[in-house]
């Protein structure tokens, strides 16, 4: 029983644990930001990358960690359980999936505590990491915004599996035996997305009026009733409350990252020195990609906004557009652009400042692209007025080639071209706020016209089989050639007759 | 010692072979690599950080996750575009494998070699298929990111049982447990190797053994 295990030992068990937890609930919630998590591989150890993983701790999420274990570590009987849930604009919300930090009875009484439990404590986070990218929550949060947002919500106690309806399915991530019982990570996750399936892309009539920040509460208001969870993006504190958060370490945990080869009897290798909260020292933390396409496409440009009464295009209309409100660029961006990182201050004022304006930019040149499949009645546009990418192509000097059958196909379909046409449409929107917001439908390239709407899978089958050219069919060319024989000779008189023309055009051309 | 032995399988079309490998490949090397060994005296050593990047992949809706390291990734990235290049060379209806082994160096002396004592190696079955039309990619696009997600959960089961590992090593002999080549993290010493087997369904190396068997048997 415990009276086997020394002093020390039982210490250091404690300790890893605790931090276990708390590495574990940041793994599952930075998943679940909706953005590509990076940290940087570090060949000298710093005192506070516990389990020599590059996790960085998000303070809030430490804090709430904290706020639920409340001074207890997870036991037998005490789980430890991280609840995702999605909730709609609409106000619906949907659990998503639970995850459990447990432990049983089974001890493993001869397993060395502070290299064997370490070691496969830190494999077992290695398996969460991996595994959170793989439930079918991960998908969803990769594309929260303005349809839905990710929530979680930290317990301690009995396992409450019923919000995640019929069917839900376990994986395990993994267990660690140790010597006062067995810490095991599992996930629950629901299957029955029906809620989900009728309401996740409609575009319905759009919303009006909803604030940007109205999904935002600082995590200690006591606004938020306590059964709803906390917003899975990441806030940079401000500078008012920027200390608030920073003492998250107590000054005895240091994370040991020393081992010895020796046998067991001298497993207690030097202690490294405290160090301060990991707010200076950590490994530093790479800023996602801020790829303008990704970011509007998964529509994370912080919330709904006034939208424009403009009737929508279309039963099919996938693609919206949204403008980034002028809010603090980190309120709703899910840890996009001011990052996860917990360097000083002055660096986030910099990436604050520069996010607001970023999206806008690269929404306007988003813009320009989705205007590609707007589908706007055609209206007479002479070519100086469009604004296209390929007007320098267009075919100029109509006069002179008003007759040419290339040019002017017998049947030209209303608009000139469909890149042509939208691309107008897009130009023609005006300015003021109705820039911000396009409804498009989304139509493939080289569709043929409305009333004969073609799949591209469609379109190139045809194209691979095209008709036989009319001059290739045999009997007609048999016939062509007969007569181009017949009528060669007099082709080469008037040739002989025009010579000089001739000579004067390849002279032009040399 | 036995050694363990896992065989994953996987249909994925043509283009998709490179990012699928990657992904199963990486995952395991994110579990069987360590943070740089740094020893001290009295026979203690402390262990560098082991930094991750998600890695979203192109043909396949499926997203995994990696040791930071771009050295580590360039060498897998090499192994893994062979195996794709020999695979797209053998035909289309070509089925392969490339496998994954972990080993130990056993020193022995001269004149003879270092041996190496394999006692974890992964494979991964490779079925490539050709799709007609754009609507079956999309599926395929789906589906085999839903069994990747699978075999990556059979994975994290395997290693999670904890099973033999081989020790930690002193300074002198870290070279015959790790890869200490890496400046930034220390996987196990690994290899990968990888065979294709040609539409009649028997592989290379087993046609070159019956020739040279046939041959000495004259």
């Amino acid at each position: 029983m415990d009276s086997e295990l020394s002093p020390q030992d039982k210490k250091d068990l404690d300790k890893f644990i605790k931090f276990f937890a708390l590495k574990t609930v940041q793994v599952i919630v930075q998943a679940r930001l909706g953005e590509k998590i990076c940290t940087r591989s570090s060949s000298s150890p710093t005192g506070s990358d516990w389990f020599n993983l590059g996790i960085k701790d998000i303070p809030e999420v430490t804090h709430e960690a904290k706020k639920a274990l409340a001074g207890q570590l997870p036991g037998i009987g005490r789980s430890m359980c991280v609840e995702i849930s999605l909730k709609t604009s609409e106000g619906d919300s949907m659990e998503l999936e639970t995850w459990c930090l447990e432990m049983n009875e089974k001890c493993d009484k001869d397993i060395k505590v502070s290299y064997t439990v370490y070691n496969r404590l830190s494999v077992l986070l290695k398996s969460l990491l991996a595994i959170t990218r793989v439930t079918p929550a991960y998908k969803l949060s990769r594309k929260q915004g303005h349809d839905y947002v990710i929530l979680y919500r930290i317990y301690f106690g009995e396992v409450q599996l019923s919000g995640l309806g019929e069917g839900f399915q376990t994986v395990r991530v993994g267990v660690v035996g140790t010597p006062i019982g067995t810490v095991t990570l599992s996930c629950a996750y629901r299957t029955n997305l029906a809620f989900m399936s009728n309401r996740q892309f409609e575009r319905s009539a759009p919303i009006m009026g909803i604030i940007v920040d109205h999904f935002v509460d600082p995590p200690c208001s006591s606004q938020r009733p306590a059964n709803m969870g906390q917003p899975c993006n990441y806030r940079a504190p401000d500078e008012e409350d920027g200390g608030q958060f920073a003492g998250v370490q107590d000054s005895q945990e240091v994370c040991n990252t020393s081992f010895s080869t020796s046998p067991p009897s001298q497993l207690y290798a030097s202690r490294l020195s405290y160090q301060p909260p990991a707010l200076a020292a950590a490994a530093e933390l790479c800023h996602p990609v801020v790829n303008p396409n990704q970011v509007l496409h998964t529509g994370k440009e912080g919330g709904v906004v006034l939208v424009p009464a403009q009737p929508p295009q279309g039963a099919d209309t996938h693609l919206t557009v949204e403008h980034a409100p002028n809010t603090p660029g980190s309120s709703f961006l899910s840890g996009e652009d001011d990052g996860l990182s917990q360097s000083g201050e002055g660096r986030r004022d910099d990436r604050r400042s520069v996010s607001p304006s970023d999206p806008v930019e690269s929404l306007n040149a988003f813009t320009r692209k989705v205007g590609a499949f707007v589908n706007k009645p055609n209206t007479q546009m002479t070519i100086a007025s469009l604004d296209l990418p390929f007007a320098a192509f267009a075919p100029r000097g109509l006069d002179t080639e008003e007759n040419d059958p290339m040019v002017h196909p017998p049947e030209s379909p209303p608009c000139l071209s469909p890149l042509q046409g939208s691309l107008h449409s897009e130009g023609s929107e005006g300015s003021g706020p109705q820039d911000d917001f396009v409804m498009v439908d989304f139509r493939p390239a080289f569709s043929k016209d409305d009333l004969l709407p073609m799949d591209l899978g469609t379109f190139y089958r045809e194209f691979q089989n095209p008709p036989q050219l009319a001059s290739l069919s045999l009997h007609i060319s048999s016939q062509s050639m007969a007569d181009d024989l017949d009528s060669l000779p007099e082709k080469l008189a008037v040739y002989e007759k025009n010579i000089d023309e001739f000579d004067a055009f390849v002279d032009m051309l040399q | 010692m036995n050694c363990r032995s896992e065989v994953l399988e996987v249909t994925v079309e043509a283009r998709q072979v490179e990012e699928a490998m990657l992904a199963l490949l990486h995952t395991i090397l994110l579990h069987r690599s360590t943070g740089k060994f740094h020893y001290k005296k009295e026979g203690t050593y402390s262990i560098g950080t082991v930094g991750t990047l998600d890695i979203d992949c192109d043909f396949i809706d499926f997203t995994f996750v990696r040791v930071s390291s771009e050295e580590l990734d360039r060498m897998i990235r090499k192994a893994v575009s062979e195996f794709k290049e020999a695979l797209s060379n053998s035909g289309s209806d070509g089925i392969g494998q490339i496998s994954l082994e972990f080993y130990q160096k056993k020193k022995s002396r001269w004149p003879f070699s270092d041996e190496c004592i394999p006692w974890e190696v992964w494979s991964i079955k490779v079925n490539v298929v050709n799709l007609a039309n754009e609507q079956e990619r999309q599926i395929c696009r789906e589906k085999v990111g839903e069994k990747l997600g699978e075999k990556v959960i059979n994975v994290v089961e395997v290693i999670n049982r904890h099973e033999y590992l081989p020790k930690m090593p002193t300074q002198s002999e870290v070279d015959n447990v790790f890869d200490t080549s890496l400046k930034d993290v220390q996987p196990y010493l690994y290899k990968i190797t990888y065979q294709i087997t040609d539409c009649l369904g028997t592989s290379v190396s087993t046609t070159m053994r019956r020739l040279i068997k046939d041959t000495l048997a004259l």
